[in-house]
């Protein structure tokens, strides 16, 4: 007797199976998207050593009420001014230490950026969160003000002209960026020297 | 003869649906790659605020997520309607958040201790009084880096 051939599987119901499993994929997906302004709390101390002192023009005081109102050096503001109040008083180069500040170089505001310009956050218990975060957010902003511009002027000395200080950032991250990227470090660190985020937070 | 009958000419032949496995396969296979199953169940309100200057959160370090919100409607009945802390898969008063530091160090690998980020997600709606307190509490547990997790946009929207 002839061997018989084994029959096909039928593979007709394979699309409705692949189908099934797609959609269960599909409803379970949670693209990631988790990204964020990074902080970092500052240690409890229990030494009671002195503060130092800090002269009242190097700091730049933003309250935030408990009706998420704004009050900056005294006066009220508005979020949207916020950047380019905080700009000014990084900016400002009151000692003329800072070589790289375009300020007013105002005596009665701070000194410099480097080592003596102070922001402080102060809120209340009621303060809303969305309002906290999008001061949060416009004191980053300033800062990266600041050191996009000192990154466009000293990276087109060291060889990466036309590159932001955000850009850097991510240059340094990707890794299918050819550059130096030793050199590239030494930059950033440099900018996050000379323009330090000095954000102080007042517990209330 | 009948059965060499010739097809009518404008008949169209059936479509070919024999790589249609191969597709929905493909999608499937995307979908299985991109998929991180959400670890866990919120049972709180979440909506984050948006911020424009935000940083990429690094997967390469370790991440604990912090919930803070108002509980969902299933649980208002029990828990009400204040902002309160979800670890994990349920409700936490603050004194829980050393122990549970404690609890994801003891988790990781030693080297990567010092490398723990804990991400705050907040609703937008809540105060800033329990934010204050988880903060304090973190300062105690020694976890020092944290991240304020928010979605992408204008600050603008944040007040609406």
């Amino acid at each position: 007797m002839a061997k018989r051939a084994a029959p096909e599987v039928n593979a007709g119901s394979m699309a409705d199976i692949a189908f099934l499993l797609l959609i269960f994929f599909l409803v379970t997906t949670t693209i990631p998207k988790d990204s964020g302004i990074s902080r970092k709390l500052p240690p409890i101390d229990d030494t009671e050593t002195e503060p130092p002192i800090i002269r009242q023009k190097n700091i730049f005081t933003v309250l935030i009420n408990n009706r998420d109102q704004l009050m900056v050096e005294e006066n009220l503001m508005e979020i949207k001014d916020l950047r380019a109040a905080a700009v000014e008083f990084l900016d400002n180069n009151g000692d003329g230490t800072c070589s790289f500040c375009q300020g007013k170089r105002d005596p009665s505001s701070s000194d410099n950026p480097t080592d003596k310009a102070v922001i402080s956050l102060a809120n209340e218990r009621e303060t809303s969160y969305a309002a906290y975060i999008s001061v949060q957010n416009e004191l980053v902003a300033a800062y990266n003000e600041l050191r996009n511009r000192r990154a466009l002027e000293i990276g087109s000395q060291k060889g990466f002209p036309n590159m932001n200080f955000l850009e850097m950032q991510a240059k340094l991250e990707d890794v299918r960026w050819g550059g130096n990227k030793t050199k590239l470090k030494e930059v950033i660190e440099q900018i996050q020297v000379e323009i330090p985020q000095k954000l102080s937070e007042v517990a209330k | 003869m009948a059965k060499f009958n010739k097809k009518k000419d404008g008949d169209l032949p059936p479509v070919n649906t024999a790589a249609l496995p191969d597709i929905v396969f493909m999608l499937l296979f995307f979908f299985m790659v991109a998929t991180v199953m959400r670890e866990n169940t919120l049972k709180i309100a979440n909506i984050l605020p948006l911020a424009n200057q935000v940083e990429k959160l690094d997967k390469k370090n370790p991440i604990s997520y912090i919930y803070i919100g108002k509980p969902s409607d299933n649980y208002t009945s029990k828990f009400g309607t204040e902002a309160r802390i979800q670890l994990n898969d349920d409700f936490a008063d603050v004194s829980e958040i050393i122990p549970f530091i404690n609890q994801e160090r003891a988790a990781l690998r030693e080297e990567l201790i010092p490398f723990l980020t804990v991400s705050l997600k907040v609703d937008k709606k809540s105060n800033m009084g329990i934010v204050g307190d988880v903060k304090q509490e973190l300062r105690k547990a020694n976890a020092l880096k944290i991240n304020y997790t928010t979605g992408t946009g204008d600050v603008s929207a944040n007040t609406e």
